[in-house]
Formats: C-alpha cells, sequence, structure tokens
C-alpha cells in the first residue's frame, strides 16, 4: 500500500491509501477519493483545474515537464511547491507526502 | 435591442452547430459568448490537439473544425456578441424571452438555447488587497483595446504567454510598462521570453521578478501597486492600469440562478428534445445531464438537432414541421 495525506481547501487532513502498482494519477486518485476539482481536461496539463501545493515530499517527485511548468506559469497561486495532480504518478515516490488542494473549487 | 427567433448562450462547437440545424428549419439565431472568440473549449483551451472522434474526420484539429463550423453556418447569417456574459433572462407576457448581457446588450428571442458547456470563461484573479474595488477603475483582466493604454503606466502580472505578448506589444505605445511575476524565469514561448528580457535590459520596461504584487490603492481610480518580493521587501509602484493576466477558468455563474433545475453544475433535461424544466428554456452540449450523459461534441451535435425540431413549434407555432434531408432540400439559405 501507499499511504500519503490530502488536506482539502477547509484545511481538513486525511490518509489516503492507494494499492501499489496501480497506474492513475494522483488527479484521478483524487477524483475517485470524492474529492471536489473539476479535472476539466482529463489529464493533460491544459486546464490547471487539478492544481496541488505539495508541503512534504516535494524533492521526492519526477520534476515537472515544461508543459506543466508553462501552465503553472498562468496560476495566480502557484508557488515553487505547486504541481498538476494530473501530471503526479501514485507510486512510491509519493508515499508520506502531504498534497494541499489548491484549485478553486468547481461552481 | 436585437430581435432573432433563437438566442443560443454559449458559442462552443455546439452553439455552432445548433445554427446550422436551426437555419435547415429556417430559424434564426443569435449567439452570445463570455470569450471574445468562438469555439468555446475547442478554441480556448486545446486549439492545436487533433481530435478523433468526428464523424468522416479520421483527425481534425479542433480549431480547424471550429473554423469548418464556422463555415458551415455562414449561409444562415447569424449574429453574434462576442466578449459578453449573459447575465439574466427575463420571460415576456407572451411567453417569449429578453437576454441582457454583461454589458448591457439586449436580445429578444422566442425560444433560448443554454449551449454553455462548463459554464462561462472567467479570468483567474490572484489575490490583491483591494483588487475588485478598482475593476474598470484601472484594473482589467484583458485587453480590449490597447489604445486606451496609450501613454499610461501600465503594470502587467503573470507570466504565460499572453503577459509576455501583451509586454512586448505595449512596450511600444504605453508610457511605462512593468512586468511583476512570481518566479525568476519565463515558461513562455521562448521567443517572447527572450525579447522580454531584452527590452528590460534596453531599459524600455522594467521587469520585477521573484515577486507578487501584493495590493493597490487609489483614489476612486488606481493610482499605486504595492509589490513584495520573495525576501519579503516591499516596493510601491505608481500605476494608472494593472492588467494580471493568469488565464481563464470556467465558471457555471449567473445559469445557476436561473430557476433551472440544476444537478451537480449541469442543467437536468429531457431526452426527447433537451428541454429544461421552463418553457421555451433548452440546454444542449456539456452543460446537461441526463442518465447515459456523455461530454462529448458528437453527442452535442446530435442534441443540437432533436432540440431545433421541437423548438420549431414555439418559433411557428402555426407551421406544420415536416422533416426533409439536405441531400434532397440542399442547404436552404435566408
Ligand atoms: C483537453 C480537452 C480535450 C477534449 N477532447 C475531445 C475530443 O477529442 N472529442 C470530443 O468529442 N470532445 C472532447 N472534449 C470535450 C469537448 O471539448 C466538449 O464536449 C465540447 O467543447 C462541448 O461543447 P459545448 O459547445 O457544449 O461547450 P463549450 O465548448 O464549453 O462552450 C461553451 C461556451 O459557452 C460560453 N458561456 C457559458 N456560459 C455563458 C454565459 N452565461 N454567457 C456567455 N457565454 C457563456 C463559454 O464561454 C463557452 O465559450 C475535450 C475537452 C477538453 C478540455
Ligand atoms: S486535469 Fe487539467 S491540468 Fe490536470
Amino acid at each position: 500500500m501507499i499511504t500519503f495525506t490530502v488536506e482539502d481547501r477547509d484545511g481538513e487532513q486525511k490518509p489516503v491509501e492507494v494499492p501499489e502498482g496501480i497506474s492513475l494519477s494522483l488527479m484521478e486518485v483524487l477524483k475517485a477519493s470524492d474529492y471536489n476539482i473539476l479535472a476539466t481536461c482529463g489529464g493533460m496539463a491544459l486546464c490547471a483545474t487539478c492544481h496541488v501545493q505539495v508541503v512534504n515530499g516535494f524533492d521526492n517527485l519526477p520534476p515537472a515537464q515544461d508543459l506543466e511548468l508553462d501552465m503553472l506559469d498562468t496560476l495566480p497561486d502557484a508557488d515553487s511547491d505547486s504541481r498538476l495532480a494530473c501530471q503526479i504518478r501514485v507510486d512510491e515516490a509519493v508515499e508520506g507526502a502531504l498534497f494541499r488542494i489548491k484549485s478553486e473549487e468547481p461552481s | 435591442m436585437i430581435t432573432t427567433d433563437i438566442c443560443i448562450i454559449g458559442a462552443g462547437p455546439v452553439g455552432l452547430f445548433a445554427v446550422f440545424e436551426a437555419g435547415l428549419l429556417k430559424m434564426r439565431c443569435h449567439l452570445i459568448d463570455a470569450l471574445p472568440q468562438v469555439g468555446g473549449q475547442l478554441s480556448e483551451i486545446y486549439p492545436q490537439k487533433p481530435i478523433y472522434d468526428i464523424p468522416g474526420y479520421p483527425a481534425i484539429n479542433a480549431q480547424t473544425l471550429v473554423d469548418n463550423l464556422m463555415e458551415q453556418i455562414a449561409p444562415f447569417n447569424p449574429g453574434f456578441t462576442l466578449g459578453e456574459r449573459v447575465e439574466s433572462l427575463d420571460r415576456q407576457e407572451d411567453g417569449s424571452y429578453q437576454i441582457t448581457t454583461s454589458d448591457g446588450t439586449a436580445v429578444h428571442c422566442q425560444v433560448v438555447v443554454i449551449a454553455g458547456g462548463l459554464g462561462s470563461f472567467e479570468p483567474r484573479k490572484p489575490e490583491i488587497l483591494n483588487l475588485e474595488q478598482f475593476e474598470g477603475k484601472g484594473v482589467a483582466y484583458m485587453v480590449k483595446n490597447p489604445e486606451q493604454l496609450r501613454n499610461r503606466r501600465v503594470v502587467l502580472a503573470g507570466g504565460g504567454d499572453s503577459a509576455l505578448d501583451w509586454t512586448i506589444f505595449l512596450a511600444e505605445i504605453a508610457k511605462e510598462v512593468t512586468l511583476v511575476h512570481r518566479s525568476d524565469s519565463f515558461r513562455g514561448a521562448p521567443d517572447s521570453a527572450e525579447k522580454v528580457v531584452e527590452l528590460a535590459k534596453q531599459g524600455r520596461i522594467n521587469l520585477v521578478l521573484q515577486s507578487n504584487i501584493t495590493s493597490i490603492n487609489g483614489n476612486g481610480h488606481l493610482q499605486e501597486v504595492t509589490i513584495t518580493a520573495k525576501d519579503k521587501s516591499v516596493t510601491t509602484l505608481e500605476a494608472d492600469n494593472l492588467i494580471p493576466l493568469f488565464g481563464l477558468t470556467p465558471k457555471l455563474g449567473p445559469i445557476a440562478d436561473w430557476g433551472l433545475s440544476i444537478d451537480k453544475s449541469a442543467i437536468s433535461v429531457d431526452t426527447t428534445d433537451y428541454s429544461t424544466n421552463v418553457e421555451r428554456i433548452y440546454a444542449i452540449g456539456d452543460i446537461n445531464t441526463y442518465p447515459g450523459k456523455l461530454k462529448l461534441i458528437l453527442c452535442g451535435f446530435h442534441e443540437a438537432a432533436l432540440m431545433c425540431q421541437s423548438a420549431f413549434h414555439h418559433v411557428h407555432p402555426n407551421q406544420k414541421l415536416s422533416f426533409k434531408y439536405t441531400t434532397v432540400n440542399g442547404v436552404p439559405t435566408f
């Protein structure tokens, strides 16, 4: 099992457990765990509605690629620890991480 | 006041194709979109992506599909109001509607078709103290008319392509241009990033990196911008205009307040004709929901065709509708 923590917009933190070896992105896991994120583009790094801040474990993740960095640049509230959840594979690298949901709540 | 048969809210692919289907039945359309261009998600989010599931096209570029739709509906001469968001719908005594936009444009129509997709695309707003207070008084989220910025002191914020492009453009006409960006490098098109850095070296623009705008002030109109750097140092800059450019994000917006039955940000419809719970209002494309709904362009096109057959009875209450193929009749025009 891979375990990490997700902090929702209201500050509530909950652990999320995912079986090892599933090929899903963090965005897909968040949606499947009923977090309210829009993810309009379905994971193509085109909409930035899956923005998360990696509070713990940022350095363990593989670095963001150009497309993701370009998109992050268009966000007013992105910082150096910002990532797009759809570009993060859920594998050993996210073990123990803390992700804070940053994207605006869909209306 | 603009008068038409069908007013379509949303000029995405589904709203555009609805014009064609309506035209075949001799109904005139007027389209309104909050974006300055037609095409909805295709033009705004993924103009250069190929789409593989449009019948008859093994692959088609999203913007080409939009261009083709515009060509296909040209014979029907639809009206367009772009760059304005629909704010309200008012039912008239005879059952028709008056629609009003954010800029006060009024459209009178017999039938309203909501093809609003994910909602209207609104600018992403940074957290800046007093920001909303100065909207329209020096603060704007897009450059509609660059001439209005001639000889002004303009501050731009953002690090994407539009922030870079407008900085380069405004360097020529504004009195003073400052670009504020939170990082120390630009990810946008390398050409534009290089040009901006070069302009800064020549002293033709001010480039403030690793910084965010934190508050703004003025007396009725924007006068100064306060910038806080990563190292927490604070500077204040005199400015006439502030343009935060952080892209757009869809919001359901006013559609939520029109008394329509809404389920998880989508409008519930009857699948026989895609009518809503309110007479003469239809909802097609990504904005509607029903059991089995698929958010695909193809499905929105189908919905547009069925919707028009039903809308016809409101637009031409005394005429009988008989179904004909375009191959038999050709494409009639007005
Ligand atoms: C990255 C990506 C890839 C996709 N790929 C495919 C694909 O391969 N095949 C496929 O079939 N589908 C695809 N889709 C889905 C497809 O884009 C949508 O199904 C389609 O755009 C829906 O069209 P629409 O006309 O209903 O809405 P939209 O395209 O969302 O257009 C709605 C328009 O309404 C406007 N609007 C909303 N409210 C208001 C208001 N109050 N006032 C004024 N204007 C308003 C908006 O500004 C917008 O322009 C993709 C989507 C994305 C994001
Ligand atoms: S889902 Fe669109 S950028 Fe991640």
